[in-house]
């Protein structure tokens, strides 16, 4: 236990209560409370009923659902084996140039996504790089923007992975490529796997690149509950969030439980 | 070949079988200088293991014995000098496909892989076939006395027992070389000496295996060693037999490494050529000690003597004779350490325990038999005495 006496360990409680319940807690409450509002004029909502819920089923949300659900995975998992790979390339270099480029590969957070996307669709619109309008640049502008996540996650897994591993592994004949697949990559499990989970959850909430390319074939939710609160229906907005939480929490399980053995080290 | 009596029944399947390594090969540092960036950690390092000898790299934390055994295993690549297998320059030859058996201090078992696939690791990596390694693995693991524990996970073994996988696995691939990086240290004093026997007994097992075998404990060098080469500041000090290293030390550090030897500063007095003995004098003291070789008179000398060689009681008829100062009594279970102190020299003396030990400030007789002192070369004296306390 990080805090071993008592009075520290009631604190650390009472800080979160008071800290995090109301800053991370709350939004996702009234979120909660709203999906279920028939009317929202008080204090606390009114006319409870599961009407929006019901709808965000039957409605084409299903799709808008379906469509996310794809492209976090897609794009998770291209991100995770572009940003191992630079992650291993970056290592492997270990010259000054090394960190120029791994500054590169995290700028894209530092960028508004509306403007990652943009750039995309002005890069995209014109022959030979006509995907302007197709769901490939919907799921390209999402490997760009959580890329950075998995490159900076396996990035710090490798710095922490001692040399010796490797080094044996390479002095009882293991060719580069066995080392990677048999050594480095298993031992890197618990960075992979934290880092598919980043990625698919920033993939599951990306708005702002989205909504710049996405075509009207390839609504992904989060632009489907921007286009209902847009219009004015909060409570419908509200269902499908309950919706986009649920699935990623869910999906955020079942990746969490991935077995990590090298975790037993 | 002659490894085929020692493991029947087995193609050799190291290392991608490009290994440069032929039948018997030894090791070969050709003038191996090593720098990382300001520091250099191994200085114009050359010596030459012969095929089957077990080599110690003995020295201080920090004297590159470490760096020297990484130019062999292709971790490092030396700034200059060559580094051979046998005939082969391996200098530039990648880690993988130099076939070289490693033990490191940290153990390194692959954590997520059971102990027999971390011991079938490098046969694997060879391509071996199925009916090749279930085999290997059951006799590299009954050879370090693990086979009961195939099964498990590194993490359920304990240091001891991942040290012995660590050297199944490196034995797995027969190595023509096999590298032991301190592999002892991180075990307790009993443990130590029970892998100490368990690593000679490898060793007679497997007499064709050249071991390069790095520590920074005398005992462990002085027993599994045919050659000790000492270390110190990045350079290679001296080399020989763990015997003539102790009795006959060619140089102060070595004699103080070796067996924490009392240096003294002597002035030599006469020479007897026929029993090759020389008188010398320090302090007030007159002794006569073994000179081989040959001294003259009036020549300035350190005098060598190990703390066990000086007793209460003489040893021989005929033995030196020295009155000293009890300075501090230390009692270590099997010998009483005494400091001594003639005329401002201090001396160190094991002795064994004693019923009644002298107290501090007694004044006594310790006495040496001539042969067990030599006479070491003026030039390091003055170096040397000035820090051979310890
Ligand atoms: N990767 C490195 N970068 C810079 N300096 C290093 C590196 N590895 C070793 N050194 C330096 O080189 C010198 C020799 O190191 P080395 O590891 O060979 O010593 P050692 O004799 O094995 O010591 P120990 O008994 O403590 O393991 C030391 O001064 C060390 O600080
Ligand atoms: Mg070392």
């Amino acid at each position: 236990m990080l805090l071993p006496s008592r009075p520290s360990r009631v604190a650390a409680w009472v800080l979160f209560f008071v800290l995090f319940v109301p800053v991370f807690g709350l939004p996702i409450v009234v979120v909660g409370a709203a999906s279920v509002a028939g009317q929202w004029n008080d204090v606390l909502p009114s006319h409870l009923t599961l009407r929006h819920l019901h709808d965000a089923f039957v409605s084409n949300a299903g799709i808008e659902l379906l469509t996310s659900l794809a492209t976090g995975i897609i794009a998770s998992v291209v991100a995770l084996v572009i940003g191992t790979w630079a992650a291993l390339a970056v290592r492997a270099l270990r010259r000054r140039g090394a960190k120029v480029i791994g500054t590169l590969f995290v700028l894209p957070i530092a960028v508004p996504s509306v403007s990652v996307g943009l750039g995309l669709l002005v890069a995209f619109s014109r022959p030979p790089f006509l995907l302007n309008g197709t769901s490939v640049i919907v799921v390209i502008a999402h490997v760009v923007l959580v890329t950075a996540f998995a490159f900076s996650s396996v990035s710090a897994g490798l710095a922490r992975l001692p040399a010796h591993f490797e080094q044996v592994a390479a002095s009882l004949g293991g060719r580069p490529a066995y080392v990677l697949f048999r050594v480095t990559l298993p031992l890197l499990t618990p960075s992979l796997v934290a880092a598919a989970g980043l990625c698919f959850a920033l993939s599951m909430g990306e708005l702002g690149a989205t909504i710049m390319v996405y075509p009207p074939g390839w609504v992904t939710l989060p632009v489907g509950i921007f286009a209902l609160t847009d219009r004015g229906a909060v409570f419908d907005g509200a269902a499908l969030t309950v919706l986009l939480l649920v699935l990623t929490l869910v999906v955020l399980v079942a990746v969490s439980r991935i077995r990590t053995r090298a975790s037993y080290r | 070949m002659a490894d085929a009596a020692v493991m029947p029944g087995f193609p050799r399947a190291a290392a991608g079988a490009k290994a440069a390594v032929r039948a018997r090969p030894g090791i070969r540092f050709d003038r191996v200088t090593v720098a990382y960036r300001s520091t250099v950690a191994l200085a114009d390092f050359s010596l030459d293991v012969e095929p089957g000898e077990v080599m110690a790299l003995l020295g201080p934390s920090g004297s590159g014995k470490t760096t020297a055994l990484r130019t062999v295993a292709g971790f490092v690549t030396p700034t200059s000098g060559r580094v051979f297998l046998g005939d082969t320059d391996v200098t530039s030859m990648p880690a993988h496909q130099r076939g070289i058996g490693m033990v490191v201090q940290q153990y390194a078992l692959f954590p997520h892989m059971r102990v027999e696939q971390n011991v079938a690791f490098g046969l694997r990596a060879a391509g071996a076939s199925r009916a090749t390694i279930a085999p290997r693995v059951t006799e590299c693991l009954t050879m370090v006395g693990m086979a009961a524990y195939a099964r498990r996970y590194p993490h359920e073994l304990s240091g001891g027992q991942q040290q012995r996988v660590a050297i199944a696995r490196a034995l797995a691939i027969r190595p023509r070389v096999l590298l032991l990086d301190e592999p002892l240290s991180a075990l307790d004093a009993q443990l130590r000496s029970g892998m100490l026997n368990e690593i000679a007994r490898l060793h007679r097992e497997l007499p064709d295996v050249t071991i390069l075998y790095v520590t920074h404990d005398q005992v462990e060098a002085l027993t599994l060693a045919d050659r000790i080469a000492v270390m110190n500041d990045s350079r290679l000090v001296d080399v020989g037999t763990a015997q003539s290293l102790y009795q006959q030390p060619p140089s102060d550090f070595t004699a103080t490494f070796v067996g924490n030897a009392n240096l003294v500063p002597v002035t030599v007095e006469a020479f007897d050529a026929a029993r090759q003995e020389a008188r010398v004098r320090f302090a007030a003291c007159s002794v006569v000690v073994r000179a081989n070789g040959g001294v003259t008179p009036g020549e300035r000398r350190t005098l060598c003597v190990r703390p066990h060689a000086l007793a209460l009681e003489p040893p021989a008829a005929g033995a030196n004779a020295i009155e000293a100062r009890v300075v501090e009594v230390q009692w270590r279970g099997s010998a009483h350490r005494l400091y001594l102190e003639i005329d401002g020299i201090e001396l160190r003396a094991d002795s064994k325990p004693l019923r009644e030990p002298p107290h501090r400030g007694e004044r006594l007789i310790v006495h040496f038999a001539a042969h067990d002192a030599t006479l070491l070369a003026a030039a390091q004296a003055d170096r040397g005495s000035a820090d051979h306390r310890g």
